[in-house]
């Protein structure tokens, strides 16, 4: 082994303590906030009944897991978010190969799918339900709309940007259209299609949620909207803080994959 | 002898909305097999534009471009193309990044294979077919993508100045590497570049071209007295200082 200087010791001395700080702080910020509202709301600072409070929802999630209900909203969003951002991924690279396949129907869709991008997409909602009825059809195709044409805008972007020289080669070895998809676009999109995967696991979740404002009997938009009707805002904000560690959770299980992917590579 | 490679009074011009921008004008040469031809001309004149046309990748707008008295349409699988860059790809390894041509061609018969692993044995590659590019240093790559274009067993090789994205010292070592292994191959080949000195120290034959539209100034033959003739040995031949300031003078004559 080689005797590490004093220097670089020193150095990644210093790279730890950094490091350590910036946890620190952030664990810092999330408990002060904890409490900070706890006390508030025991001293009757704000009121409990409208703001809830950390006590009242570990309360709130322990009955539900007794009597098994939470669990069962979990499940049900994490699986119409799962189908709808794995039918988000399969869609939207299929669309995009199709168009980079054809330039000039990728030229004649440009506007629509702009148009349909930036298109709040909640509006679609209402009609969703009208056309597919109210269950869970419903809520996964809210989930692909949300995503899916920013999906295959970035996708088909980042196939163009794909080095014309790498495709020149493939030509220069006697290769047709189909060969320079499958030997240069598609692996050197893999980053590209891996961080859309990151931005679609998000859009796919807010999009399920609207779903389930409108068209649900379970999952955890519908308890949102339930819990706001009946006035329990502790089941709201439950469900709020729920929302937030799948939400983490989910882009974790991507960064997880990119990393697999990477150290394969 | 008749000429490998004809190329008969080709002309191309590139074309967008503001007009044309012609590249080349009438242009033609013949290569003979196992000739080494360097083409010469200033930046931009439209010498990539060249091989992109013998190679078959577009095609020439008047003339014609000839192998073996073949339209080169119908003999692109006889043409071996190297580029600037190497481009292997990061997601292959080297092995695999050398077999691209043939799995896209459909050709990973023994008999092609063998030549691959006789080639990496060869030209000191066998120990690094598991390694990714990354892991080479840039000869040792550019070997691999020569590697990679000869396994195709063309009949003609053309370089895109295969050399200019190395630091200097690297590409005179890489450019002696590649010349001997051609030579040594037997293989008709085509270099283009803007190094003079390059085009001197490896080529047979040198094709001055001018600036664009290109048409060709002059087509200097090079003989060197050397027993065993190898790039750096030409390099250092006394010859090579008149072939340099000849050719230099025919680039900057009239501009």
């Amino acid at each position: 082994m080689n005797e590490v200087s004093v220097h670089q010791l020193e150095y990644i001395k210093q790279k730890l303590k950094y490091r350590r700080s910036i946890t620190i702080c952030r664990v810092f910020i999330f408990v002060a906030f904890l409490l900070l509202w706890q006390i508030s709301t025991s001293i009757g600072l704000i009121d409990s009944f409208i703001f809830s409070s950390p006590i009242k929802i570990i309360i709130c999630f322990c009955t539900m897991i007794i009597d098994g209900t939470i669990l069962h909203h979990i499940f049900i969003t994490l699986v119409e978010t799962f189908i709808s951002f794995f039918l988000v991924i399969i869609i939207g690279i299929f669309i995009s190969v199709l168009l980079w396949l054809n330039e000039k129907l990728s030229k004649v869709l440009e506007p629509y799918l702009v148009i349909l991008n930036s298109l709040p997409k909640s509006a679609l909602a209402p009609l969703l339900i009208v056309w597919l009825g109210a269950n869970m059809n419903t809520i996964i195709v809210a989930g692909i709309s949300v995503a899916v044409f920013g999906s295959i805008i970035n996708l088909y972007t980042g196939f163009k940007e794909v080095d014309t020289d790498k495709i020149k080669l493939i030509y220069t070895l006697g290769g047709n259209k189909m060969n320079v998809l499958l030997k240069v676009v598609l692996p050197s999109s893999i980053p590209i299609i891996i961080s859309t995967m990151k931005v679609n696991i998000g859009l796919s979740l807010v999009g399920v949620v609207i779903g389930e404002f409108l068209a649900a009997r379970s999952g955890l938009g519908y308890l949102i909207i339930y819990g706001s009707q009946i006035f329990k805002l502790d089941l709201v904000i439950m469900s709020i803080v729920i929302l937030c560690i799948i939400a983490m959770g989910l882009y974790k299980g991507i960064n997880l994959i990119e990393k697999l992917y990477l150290k394969y590579l | 002898m008749k000429s490998f490679l004809e190329l008969k009074s080709v002309s191309y011009a590139y074309h967008n909305s503001d007009g044309e921008t012609p590249a080349l004008k009438n242009i033609s040469f013949d290569v003979n097999e196992g000739e080494f031809i360097a083409i010469v001309g200033p930046s931009g004149c439209g010498k990539s534009t060249l091989l992109s046309l013998i190679a078959g990748l577009i095609t020439p707008e008047y003339g014609s471009i000839l192998i073996n008295g073949t339209n080169v349409l119908n003999a692109r699988s006889r043409i071996g193309y190297m580029l600037q860059k190497d481009h292997l790809f990061e997601w292959r390894n080297i092995y695999k990044n050398i077999i691209l041509g043939l799995e896209v061609q459909k050709k990973l018969s023994s008999d092609y294979l063998d030549t691959v692993n006789e080639m990496l044995i060869n030209y000191g590659l066998d120990s690094f077919r598991d390694k990714r590019p990354s892991e080479l240093s840039g000869g040792m790559r550019q070997r691999a993508a020569l590697i990679r274009t000869l396994a195709l067993k063309p009949s003609i090789l053309l370089l895109d100045e295969p050399f200019s994205a190395l630091d200097y010292q690297t590409r005179l070592t890489v450019s002696d590497d590649i010349g001997c292994i051609i030579k040594k191959e037997k293989k008709t080949a085509i270099l283009v570049t803007h190094d003079l000195s390059e085009a001197i120290s490896l080529g047979d034959k040198v094709v001055v071209l001018s600036k664009r539209p290109a048409t060709i100034k002059a087509i200097v033959p090079i003989h060197f007295a050397l027993a065993n003739k190898t790039p750096l040995g030409c390099r250092n031949a006394l010859e090579f200082k008149d072939y340099f300031n000849a050719i230099w003078k025919e680039l900057n004559y009239n501009e």
